[in-house]
């Protein structure tokens, strides 16, 4: 039977196990819209900007680990996605964006509404598509999935010339991918693990620094086995969160720019640095030639291309997070390398900096943001999703909340998107309707993408959105403060409107809190609210500063304490 | 350091911009690139000649190997390899220098491919330093237009 190429791109995507797709229509997707008017086995959320749309697609992606999918027209819509694109390709996340483009005839003549999205994309991709003929679209869309999720996960766009949406052909979604040019490496290299794992048998301070590769792969089982069969502390990275549980006594919680004293000064020291799924970020590293001073590298990365970027390894291994450290445990194990009590000394020492530099903020009669992070992080005992906007919300959420368990936290790492956070929550609770999502949220950023409230409203979502309300873009203010000799230049919200009113008037629920003591309260009646998003404006202390503080160019234990 | 690079890649939309998209934005300097189809119609060979060291060009390597579109990518040392690139040079001539100019084209082993009143064409394919220096030469009777292709090279023997 022929179809037409609207409906092989929703048969293809059903082919995939699409169940949700957020998007927003126009005139070059009507073909595609048409199809989804009486599609019953794909979900769509019309959200209220693209942007929208793609950011709840990388936090659905995010929360369930499958690919996330939006749907915008040509020209602004397909712009309109681009931050929400390369919010993902920097932080790796699975995605496919489709956009429709206008008709073959039209391409290249400056048409209405028409915008040169391949080439728009090409350097925020993993890869990208424009598809001008029906018969390509089952191919491409198995072919962008198979991208999208394999290897190192990135987004890929798949721009559909409106005439190959309409056209009819005989629909076959193949069975096989034919890309001679892509075949990621899974499996690490025997010598390079053995190599590794000698190393790991002849160090005395090893520290474990891990990243968001330890989600995208599923490895957390094996890299808790991996640590406590070996007795190695591990730092994770913000993308890294969730990777490592918080609450274990190996854990030393995240390092770099904002990281624990106790975590910096570990990785600073160590004879042996073993990074798996971390990219040597500027944020992480500080001031580069003095990264880790001390240390050999064992650097296991999917993407080959990662390895010796930032930092020379010693040890290069390629290949999947999950596998890699099995293969790699299992060979020290068969060096005898694991016995118990090893690095007791190293151990003690880190215990004694844990002691001695917590991560701590002055406690006053004034609302403390890091206070409010705590309270969320008791009343839900540790098991929400905390999505975050950027600035210094999602510095307190990355410190002050005990992630235990993998994809527990969303947040725009690599990008610092400010708005990020609430689609992405968005594309979170729907993903996991079961879970508790918070969106927590500084003034600024809240406002970048306030209008989704109506998306959260008519899905009755029960998002809970903590904005600590400093007045300020805080993080910008804070480098003021230290840097610039508290010039503060543009940084100042005082005009904000009422948020509360704002959010009342999408149908959300909303509430103003200004004292300490009426937190665990509010949070409280916030979760018995389970049909609408709630809103929660905290007035927080305005100066308030994120530590520890390293701050850009310095060495990583130069940071500021308080 | 300069190297030369060989990039096998699959001929589909866009590959071009891709690839000098890659070398642009992660600050990679390219010094010139020719691109053309090879034996198999579906793939195309482009010869890119970049500066760095030894860590950039590793770092070129992988980031090409990325692009879904690129099959292969090889450092062509420069022993191993036969280098040539192409130069179309018209120099301006009259009765008096057409003699002097013809024995220079015949020295450098390039050819006279058009003849004008007040000007002739040399073409010259041969290694960048004798395309500089043929150039160099023709210099003094005054240059009135020139292209140069990039370089193209190919591994020597058989196990490119
Ligand atoms: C889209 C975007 N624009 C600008 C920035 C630069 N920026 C980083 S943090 C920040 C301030 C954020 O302020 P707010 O959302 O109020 O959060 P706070 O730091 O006060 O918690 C700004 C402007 C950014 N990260 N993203």
């Amino acid at each position: 039977m022929e179809i037409t190429g609207a409906q092989a791109l929703i048969e293809s995507l059903k082919k995939e196990g699409v169940e949700v797709i957020f998007g927003y229509p126009g005139g070059t997707v009507l073909p595609i819209y048409d199809v989804l008017y009486n599609e019953k086995a794909i979900r769509h959320i019309l959200t209220r900007h693209e942007q929208g749309a793609a950011h709840a697609a990388d936090g659905y992606a995010r929360v369930t680990g499958k690919v996330g999918v939006c749907l915008a027209t040509s020209g602004p819509g397909a712009t309109n996605l681009t931050t929400g694109i390369a919010t993902a390709y920097m932080d790796s996340i699975p995605l496919v964006a489709i956009t429709g483009q206008v008709p073959t005839a039209l391409i290249g003549r400056d048409s209405f509404q028409e915008a040169d999205v391949t080439g728009i994309t090409q350097p925020i991709t993993k890869h990208n598509y424009l598809v001008k003929t029906a018969e390509d679209i089952p191919r491409v869309i198995k072919e962008a999935f198979h991208i999208a999720r394999s290897g190192r996960p990135g987004p890929v766009v798949v721009d559909i010339a409106k005439d190959a949406q309409v056209k009819k052909f005989k629909f076959k979604y193949p069975d096989k991918i034919d890309l001679p040019g892509y075949k990621p490496t899974l499996k690490g290299h025997p010598r390079q693990i053995k190599a590794a794992a000698k190393m790991i048998s002849l160090s005395k301070r090893p520290v474990i620094y891990a990243g968001g590769g330890i989600l995208s792969a599923n490895a957390a089982k094996e890299l808790l086995a991996f640590a406590e069969k070996l007795n190695i502390p591990v730092t994770t990275t913000m993308m890294g969160l969730g990777a490592f549980p918080d609450t274990h006594s190996l854990a030393l919680h995240m390092l770099g720019m904002h990281g624990t004293a106790y975590a910096n000064y570990a990785v600073q020291e160590c004879d042996l640095l073993i990074a798996v799924g971390a990219r040597f970020d500027d944020r992480v590293t500080g001031h580069l030639p003095t990264f880790a001073p001390k240390a050999k590298h064992i650097h296991i990365d999917i993407d080959p291309a990662e390895i010796g970027k930032n930092v020379r390894a010693d040890v290069p291994i390629v290949g999947d997070a999950k596998q890699t450290l099995k293969d790699l445990l299992e060979k020290v194990k068969s060096a005898g390398g694991t016995e118990k009590g090893k690095h007791e000394a190293w151990l003690k020492q880190i215990e004694e900096w844990k002691n001695k530099y917590p991560l701590t903020y002055k406690k006053e009669k004034s609302l403390k943001p890091q206070y409010i992070v705590e309270m969320i992080n008791e009343i839900t005992k540790g098991r929400a999703i905390i999505c975050t906007e950027v600035g210094q919300n999602q510095m307190w959420a990355a410190q002050y909340f005990k992630y235990d368990n993998p994809r527990s936290f969303v947040s725009s790492g690599g990008l610092g998107t400010m708005g990020y956070g609430f689609p992405a929550a968005i594309g979170a609770q729907i993903g996991r309707p079961d879970a508790i999502v918070f969106d927590i949220a500084g003034d600024g950023s809240i406002q970048m993408n306030m209008q989704e409230m109506t998306t959260a409203v008519n899905n009755k979502l029960p998002i809970k959105i903590v904005v600590l309300n400093n007045c300020f873009l805080g993080m910008v203010r804070q480098w003021q403060e230290l840097l610039y000799d508290k010039r503060y230049s543009a940084t100042n919200l005082c005009n904000n409107p009422d948020l509360v009113k704002v959010a009342r008037a999408y149908g959300a629920e909303a509430m103003r809190i200004t004292k300490p003591e009426e937190v665990k309260k509010a949070l409280l009646e916030a979760l018995k609210i389970k049909d609408r998003p709630v809103l929660l404006d905290f007035v927080v202390h305005k100066e308030e500063n994120v530590f520890p503080f390293v701050p850009p160019g310095q060495a990583i234990n130069e940071m500021l304490i308080d | 350091m300069r190297h030369t690079i060989s990039v096998i890649v699959e001929n589909k939309p866009g590959v071009l911009h891709r690839v000098s998209g890659l070398f642009s934005r992660r600050g990679f300097n390219i010094e010139s690139l020719a691109v053309g189809t090879t034996d198999k119609p579906n793939v195309s060979r482009m010869t890119i000649v970049v500066e760095g060291d030894e860590q950039t060009l590793e770092q070129i390597i992988k980031q090409l190997y990325k692009q879904i579109d690129v099959l292969r990518v090889f450092d062509l040392p420069h022993a191993e390899s036969f280098e040539r690139e192409l130069a179309l040079i018209k120099v301006h001539a009259n009765e008096k220098t057409r003699p002097e100019i013809t024995q220079i084209a015949e020295i450098c082993s390039a050819r006279i491919v058009d003849v004008a009143d007040d000007s002739l064409m040399i073409e010259i394919s041969a290694e960048k330093e004798k395309v500089e220096n043929i150039q160099k030469l023709l210099d003094k009777f005054g240059i009135q237009e020139l292209v140069r292709t990039g370089k193209i090279a190919l591994q020597r023997g058989s196990n490119s």
